[in-house]
């Protein structure tokens, strides 16, 4: 194992430690905002973006997919956008038969 | 004949077999909690006005929270283990293995207090459908919990005898189950929210 | 015999092989061509099994309330009678256990495990422990699932697409294949994945994506599907087993009534739930299904007409696109779920569009027949008939695809027709082309090229007996899932006395495949003994690997790959063909 291969070593674990308090500090948060009053809609999207930023910095830093290859990306891509027909299409088809009514 | 890139990266694609082997896996896990939050969303959107239960009326917020903490706490240490063995530590990578152990340990006792607490008061499953969503979703997680556990536990345990003749693998094989422990903690990050505080 | 071959690969990195005992060769073998033959045979008995179940639904259907010959002994009870309740086990069951323990084991377990590293030049999957795991995770599956038709109650009897709030109160039987479909998506899983790494990771130095035979691509696509649409289905089966285990109301809506009784649950639930989960996976599905086909016959047709498939890359486009596509146009199986305007739009225009990739691959093989030396071995006449059949199944598509159409055709026998000729003289012609075109490779021995020709030529003029009668049935508005085959409607009667003709279709389409059963043990032992290369092939499981390939480790030599899958008939080469990994043409 090579000085530099320590050195990277060493500053990838500074990294997780400070993304650790970042998370600690986003759980905290979304806790707390969740004590507010605010219609559902806004409360969803409030929670998701910040869900949707630890879970980034959980990828990014502890999975090293900032630093991953083509092929790991490519398959993330194909997997989030099926992921996404997953999710949306069930309900949009729910809502498209209720404006029937 | 031993199969190729095992330890070492294929040099076209730069990764080793597990490590693609593991994202693979990892993309159909996606798929399969997202068919349950799918489930979810289809649930709530479809429920008449008035009649979809909150997670606030049935769930004990601070002691998700706890389990919140308890789980990103793990992951950092599961990536510390695997930071030590590139280090060449092997003393620091058991340390930090068995903490990983233990907050998946602390995680289970949290989750057994509520699933305890709300069968002692019954609430179940089949009492209303956020309960069922609710179960069914941190069940299936509470499972893939003890799967990365026993895994982790082997690598700790038996496992770790791999270390002294063929190191880097072995740091591979820990990388790789690090992977899929960061996964399950990722799933929770986003369950947390959706079912305690929306 | 030669199943195995003794001969151990001496790799440079061979340190530590040791002999295995009977239990480590044979069954928990960990030897991508050991299991393939164990996915392959297994498959083949549920294939017989599920096919009998039909002989007996037939029956039902052409003499209903009529005691059936034979099994009829079995069924003291009823007094050898089929009862609508049989016959909804038979139904739900036979469709079952062809899709989920036959077919798709047969066309991805066995054909992609055993031949896929062969042609990418591989000593092995890149998993070989997952490999034996996925084998013994689908056995596990198929005892669950035959088992239940000795549960209380008897099998599943939902149908094979398992709808609720029917399957939510069905008896036990349709618990035990909520277990066995866990059992069997997990094999799938894991196999798909295997397959995946394999096939980008393990290709042998030269063999460039464009230089890949178009059979790995198609298992490449089809992998890709059974990773990423399985776990819907997994999540439905979760779902179900919590609604008849645990008492929830996923699939249970408010105020449900059955048998004059309030249903005691939560409700609140949406039986169209299940259907939105369970057609994510079932449509992608279906083209893990065919899409195996497509490389067999393009593999056999590339050998047997002695020139490069015409229109590879466009193949290769076209199986990616239809992939991608496949995963949003499983609606079309809701039409007539009172779904809006909307999303019915947007799935007739995916659902037409798929069809496109389709036609270019069946295009693209008709036209590699023009100019051809064709030689008209068994696995060609299978390879050719499976041209026009595919054609047959998927025109009668179209009109289901598209809602004002499918209101007419859903349900109807219309459908069961439709997919019947696309699985059945499609997908299972392909198998069997791909049966007498590859095992020469895994005995060192060839079937009988006669009984090759017996089997095949009554076996295509019955399947059509059966399936196209019901392209009529259907049009004249003939239900499916109906024990007595329309006898008790009016508007049926016109096209009842197809029934008879088609059962008995049926019942000689069974007689057709005793040559081939027999034909296939015999020729184990009793073949005509062949070199590596008996059909002159250019792949490399044919050029660079002897027959059988040798136990650990295939090839004597990982092989080199200089050019790509087809290179037949180069102009100036000495021969004919131009293996893969041959520098210089001959």
């Amino acid at each position: 194992m090579s000085a530099s291969d320590a050195e990277s070593i060493r500053k990838q674990t500074r990294a997780y430690v400070v993304v650790f308090v970042t998370l600690m500090v986003m759980t905290i948060l979304t806790v707390a905002v969740s004590y507010f009053h605010m219609p559902v809609g806004l409360a969803i999207l409030v929670a998701l973006v910040i869900a949707s930023f630890k879970g980034s910095l959980v990828a990014a830093v502890f999975m090293h997919l900032s630093h991953e290859r083509k092929l790991i990306y490519w398959v993330l891509l194909l997997t989030v956008i099926f992921f996404v027909a997953l999710m949306a299409i069930p309900s949009l088809s729910q809502w498209d038969q209720r404006m029937l009514r | 004949m031993e199969i190729p890139y095992t330890v070492e990266a294929r040099p076209d694609t730069g990764v080793f077999n597990a490590k693609l082997g593991v994202w693979l896996f990892l993309a159909s896990e996606v798929m399969l909690f997202g068919a349950l939050f799918s489930s979810y969303v289809l649930l709530r959107t479809g429920a008449p006005a008035g009649t979809w239960h909150h997670g606030r009326e049935f769930l004990n917020v601070p002691l998700a929270t706890l389990n919140t903490i308890i789980l990103i706490a793990s992951s950092v240490t599961m990536v510390m283990s695997w930071a030590s063995l590139k280090l060449n530590d092997f003393k620091k990578y058991r340390i930090y293995m068995g903490l990983t152990l233990l907050a998946g340990v602390g995680f289970l006792i949290v989750k057994g207090f509520e699933y305890g607490h709300k069968f002692e008061v019954g609430l179940l499953p089949k009492t209303n459908t956020f309960l069922a969503i609710y179960f069914t979703l941190t069940g299936l997680h509470g499972l893939h919990v003890i799967g990365g556990m026993i895994v982790n536990g082997y690598f700790l345990g038996p496992g770790a005898k791999l270390f002294k003749t063929q190191p880097e693998r072995f740091t591979n094989r820990v990388e790789v189950a690090g992977l899929y422990w960061h996964f399950v903690d990722l799933v929770w990050i986003f369950l947390f929210p959706t079912l305690y505080l929306l | 015999m030669a199943l195995v071959d003794e001969r151990v690969a001496h790799g440079h990195a061979d340190a530590h092989h040791h002999e295995l005992g009977f239990w480590q060769k044979y069954v928990f073998s960990q030897d991508h061509k050991v299991i393939g033959i164990q996915y392959g045979f297994t498959a083949l008995c549920f294939l017989l099994f599920g096919f009998s179940l039909m002989m007996m639904m037939r029956w039902s259907i052409a003499y209903p309330n009529t005691p059936i010959p034979l099994v009829g002994k079995l069924l003291k009870a009823s007094g050898g009678i089929i009862v609508p309740e049989l016959y909804n086990q038979l139904g739900a069951m036979h469709g079952t256990i062809m899709v989920f323990l036959g077919i798709v084991p047969l066309a991805v377990g066995a054909f992609g495990n055993y031949i896929v590293p062969l042609q990418i030049g591989a000593p092995d999957m890149a998993f070989p422990k997952l490999n034996m795991a996925s084998y013994w995770s689908y056995f596990i599956g198929g005892v669950i699932m035959l088992s239940s038709f000795f549960a209380p109650g008897g099998a599943a009897q939902s149908g094979w697409t398992s709808y609720p709030p029917l399957s939510d109160i069905a008896p036990t039987g349709q618990t035990m294949w909520l277990f066995g479909m866990l059992f069997l998506i997990i094999s799938s899983v894991l196999g798909s994945m295997n397959f995946l790494v394999t096939i980008i990771q393990l290709r042998a130095p030269g063999l460039t994506w464009m230089r890949l035979p178009f059979f790995v691509w198609a298992q490449f696509v089809t992998s890709f599907l059974l990773l990423l649409a399985f776990p819907a289905l997994q999540a439905a089966a979760v779902l179900q087993m919590m609604d008849r285990l645990a008492g929830t109301s996923f699939f249970l809506p408010s105020g449900l009534v059955v048998s004059g009784q309030q249903l005691q649950v939560a409700g609140g639930g949406s039986p169209l739930l299940w259907q939105h989960l369970f057609w994510f996976l079932a449509h992608p599905e279906v083209y893990v299904l065919i899409l195996p086909a497509f490389g067999i016959v393009a593999e056999v047709i590339a050998n047997n007409t002695r020139k490069p498939l015409w229109g590879y890359r466009s193949m290769v486009y076209a199986v990616t696109f239809l992939g991608f596509m496949s995963f949003i146009v499983w609606a079309h199986h809701m039409f007539m779920t009172g779904m809006g305007t909307v999303m019915s739009t947007f799935f007739q225009t995916t659902t037409m569009i798929i069809s496109i990739p389709s036609v270019i691959v069946l295009t693209a093989l008709i036209i590699s027949l023009w100019g051809a030396s064709i030689r008209f071995t068994v696995p060609m006449l299978f390879a050719l008939a499976f041209l026009p059949m595919f054609a047959i199944g998927g025109l009668t598509g179209l009109p289901l695809g598209l809602a004002p159409s499918d209101i007419h055709l859903h349900d109807t026998y219309y459908v069961i027709g439709h997919f019947h000729y696309v699985v059945a003289p499609g997908t299972i012609f392909a198998m069997f082309a791909g049966i007498y075109y590859w095992f020469p490779k895994l005995t060192g021995r060839k079937m009988s090229e006669l009984l090759g020709k017996i089997h095949f030529w009554p076996s295509f003029l019955f399947i059509n007996g059966i399936f196209f009668p019901m392209l009529i049935q259907g049009l004249a508005g003939v239900q499916r899932r109906l024990y007595d085959g329309g006898a008790s409607y009016s508007h049926a009667q016109p096209v009842l006395h197809w029934n008879a003709f088609m059962s008995v279709s049926a019942w000689l389409l069974g007689l057709a495949q005793i040559p081939f059963i027999f034909n296939l043990f015999w020729s184990i032992w009793k073949g005509a003994k062949v070199g590596a290369n008996p059909w002159d092939a250019t792949t490399l499981e044919w050029a660079a690997a002897p027959s059988p390939p040798i136990a650990h480790g295939n090839f004597v030599e990982i092989p080199t790959v200089h050019r790509g899958p087809y290179d037949y008939s180069l102009p100036g080469a000495a021969t004919d063909f131009t293996p893969q990994h041959q520098l210089q043409e001959a």
